[in-house]
């Protein structure tokens, strides 16, 4: 099969959504000429035009706003906020207004929007560049959110997005970008709410999102040299939650280690750990569930330090192998 | 001014009082100071293409005579609340080139222990509250600062630097308001440089100047050749006056261009080459303060000439001092984030 970045393959996607339906259009800071500022969108604006990939000037709030006066009204947008940590000026209009209108109007109105946003650290950006803020969207019922680890989940799974008549946080990884996969040319969905088993293994369950299934990945590559087979999940909606697959894997391995980027302090991870402690899986259990998360500091600029304060690769291997190993 | 077409004598006669009272040295210090600003953000540059600067960078490059006029107009005491752009500001303000390039190059004796970066370099000892990495970040935080000034009885101002990407943001507009109904000693300094990353000013605003807003607020705006420190260092001088007067705040918007790319990722396809060139050589701010400062007699050729060489020296001893400091212990690495 072909082989695209996973930045080309969000921007297929996005150009098979709009040549397939005239309702849909993009708006966000740097789309058009600048192509956006990694470029998934580069060169849909010579295609789309002016009219349906719009640059605004820097004004998160109303580009959120935007979405949602568009999206009740028959429209379908798909918003772009630059970097995940300029989406904390967009809350009151996510939180307040996109996800509550449905329920507040008795389930008569709906806001079928998608706002992007690549998250994450790694690049030297420092800790206003560098957020990974997925669990606020988490905790707000009518929000649906998408973490896609690589370029085939990327595509399919923008373009549920894209269908789905809810509002849906779409969160992308800088590091990821570039990286590439296979990638079907004709459009294809990926269900959301559906979590998929990325690598099968018996010993341990490695429940990872975005990046971290990568890393989680070429972690299970080095200890399957050491007769250790891990599980690695991949959740890909956080929210609805598909935790049937989780549950099941870890009846299978009892031992399950959750990894994600953000800070551990009131992250995805607890979720996944109470899931798990609350299901019959706990039964199954050989030994405590453990997590693997970003230490509770902003980002640092400074390179060594950025590399330590979140997961990677050596450090899933040594906390996957003590789980196998019983030494925790 | 110097470069704009009708002057009013009034204005002339106010230019010539300025380099009066100004004085050679003073003046001839401006220009160093332009020239080590733009020397420090080359070098930066070159210290990135080879690696050894990681992320990203925004350069003022031909936007020195802002940082210049701006600070030589404020006193010791006073606040600056400055933004991504703001390495000049920073030098202008007295930070020292060597922390900042330890910054820059992510080392412990950095301004921010190497844990900012060029983005968020601050120096709380000379009261610069930082630089910021969210457009329009620091603006509401200056009506914090003004009511603090105004609490503790003091004759203090605050200017916040922004560009004009920022002013779109509704933070600038809450901001201003405030500051005016409290009449809070704030300078608004809006260094418009004609784009906000790709975004060229007229599709951005269906005014002229930002400074058109001011009236909005019921504040005084003014627009300044941002390319020439001393009508910088005027309408900054203006705006400090009215403020330590206890009447509030102000807009100054100085029109000025950037020269290099928005950041370290960018192929300028939204300009031309021939736009940038034509700032560059009708209007770049250290040309056209040198020719004024040997027209007017206060330099000669060798002295404005040798002003580059000076700039060099004292960067290559900021690097070498960088590169000789330490980087942070990764044991430390959850120091910092509670008081
Ligand atoms: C809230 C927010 N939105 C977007 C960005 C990304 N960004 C950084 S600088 C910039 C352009 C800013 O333009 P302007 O205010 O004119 O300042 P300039 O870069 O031209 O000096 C953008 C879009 C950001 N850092 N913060
Ligand atoms: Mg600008």
């Amino acid at each position: 099969m072909r082989e695209l970045t996973y930045a080309e393959a969000l921007r297929e996607g996005l150009r098979q959504a709009m040549t397939a339906d005239s309702r849909v259009f993009m708006i966000g800071e740097d789309i058009g000429v600048y192509g956006g500022a990694f470029g998934v969108s580069a060169g849909l604006l010579q295609e789309f035009g002016a009219e349906r990939i719009i640059d605004t000037p820097i004004s998160e709030a109303t580009i959120a706003g935007a979405c949602i006066g568009a999206a009740l009204t028959g429209m379908r947008p798909v918003g772009e906020i630059q970097f995940m940590d300029f989406v904390t000026l967009t809350m009151e209009q996510m939180v307040l207004q996109a996800a509550k209108v449905r329920f507040m109007f008795g389930g008569k109105a709906s806001v079928p929007m998608v706002l992007r946003m690549p998250g994450g650290s790694g690049t030297g950006a420092a800790a206003q560049h560098s957020e990974s803020l997925e669990n606020w969207f988490v905790h707000v019922p009518g929000l649906k959110v998408v973490m896609p680890s690589n370029a085939y989940e990327a595509k399919g799974l923008l373009l549920a997005a894209i269908d789905d008549d809810n509002p849906v946080i779409f969160i992308e990884h800088k590091l990821l970008y570039k990286t590439k996969g296979d990638v079907p040319e004709e459009p294809y969905r990926i269900p959301l709410g559906q979590t998929r088993v990325a690598r099968e293994g018996q010993h341990v369950t490695v429940v990872a999102t975005s990046v971290m299934v990568s890393r989680a990945l070429a972690a299970a590559e080095e200890l399957a040299k050491e007769g250790i087979e891990l599980e690695v999940v991949d959740p890909r909606t956080l929210s609805p939650l598909d935790d049937a697959p989780i549950i099941a894997s870890v009846k299978k391995t009892g031992r399950a280690l959750v990894v994600h980027e953000a800070v551990q302090m009131g992250g995805f991870g607890g979720e996944i750990v109470a899931r798990i402690a609350s299901s019959e899986a706990f039964d199954y259990l050989e030994a405590p569930v453990r997590r693997l998360a970003g230490l509770d500091i902003p980002i640092p600029y400074n390179r060594e330090l950025e590399y330590h304060a979140v997961p990677q690769v050596e450090s899933i291997v040594r906390e996957a192998r003590k789980l196998a190993r019983g030494e925790y | 001014m110097v470069a704009s077409g009708q002057l009013q004598p009034e204005v002339i006669q106010r230019y010539h009082e300025v380099i009066e009272s100004l004085g050679p040295e003073v003046l001839k210090q401006m220009l160093q100071d332009m020239h080590t600003i733009r020397a420090f953000e080359e070098r930066a540059e070159q210290l990135y293409s080879l690696g050894k600067v990681h992320g990203t960078m925004h350069l003022s490059i031909g936007q020195e005579a802002t940082a210049v006029g701006a600070s030589g107009a404020l006193r010791d005491g006073d606040y600056l609340l400055n933004h991504h752009r703001g390495h000049g500001h920073c030098l202008s303000w007295g930070s020292t080139p060597e922390r900042m390039m330890a910054e820059f190059l992510g080392r412990e004796a950095g301004y921010c222990r190497g844990r900012g970066g060029s983005m968020h370099i601050a120096d709380m000892e000379s009261n610069n509250l930082g630089a910021n990495g969210i457009v329009a970040g620091g603006v509401p935080l200056a009506v914090g600062v003004g009511l603090s000034i105004k609490m503790r009885k003091t004759d203090q101002v605050c200017i916040v630097i922004f560009g004009d990407g920022a002013s779109n943001e509704g933070a600038f507009h809450e901001s201003m308001n405030m500051a005016s109904i409290w009449n809070l000693p704030v300078i608004y300094l809006c260094e418009n440089n004609q784009y906000a990353m790709s975004m060229p000013f007229p599709k951005a605003f269906n005014i002229k100047h930002v400074s058109e807003r001011a009236p909005g607020y019921g504040i005084p705006g003014v627009t300044v050749d941002g390319n020439d420190p001393l009508d910088v260092y005027l309408a900054i001088s203006d705006a400090a006056a009215r403020a330590r007067r206890g009447e509030g705040p102000s807009l100054v918007e100085s029109v000025t261009y950037r020269y290099k790319g928005h950041s370290k990722s960018d192929r300028q396809a939204y300009r031309s080459r021939d736009e940038v060139a034509e700032w560059m050589e009708q209007r770049d701010p250290i040309k056209r303060f040198s020719s004024l400062l040997v027209a007017g007699g206060i330099l000669d050729q060798a002295g404005a000439d040798g002003m580059r060489e000076t700039a060099m020296g004292i960067i290559d001893r900021a690097v070498e001092f960088s590169e000789a400091s330490p980087m942070p212990d990764v044991s430390t690495i959850l120091e910092g984030v509670y008081a």
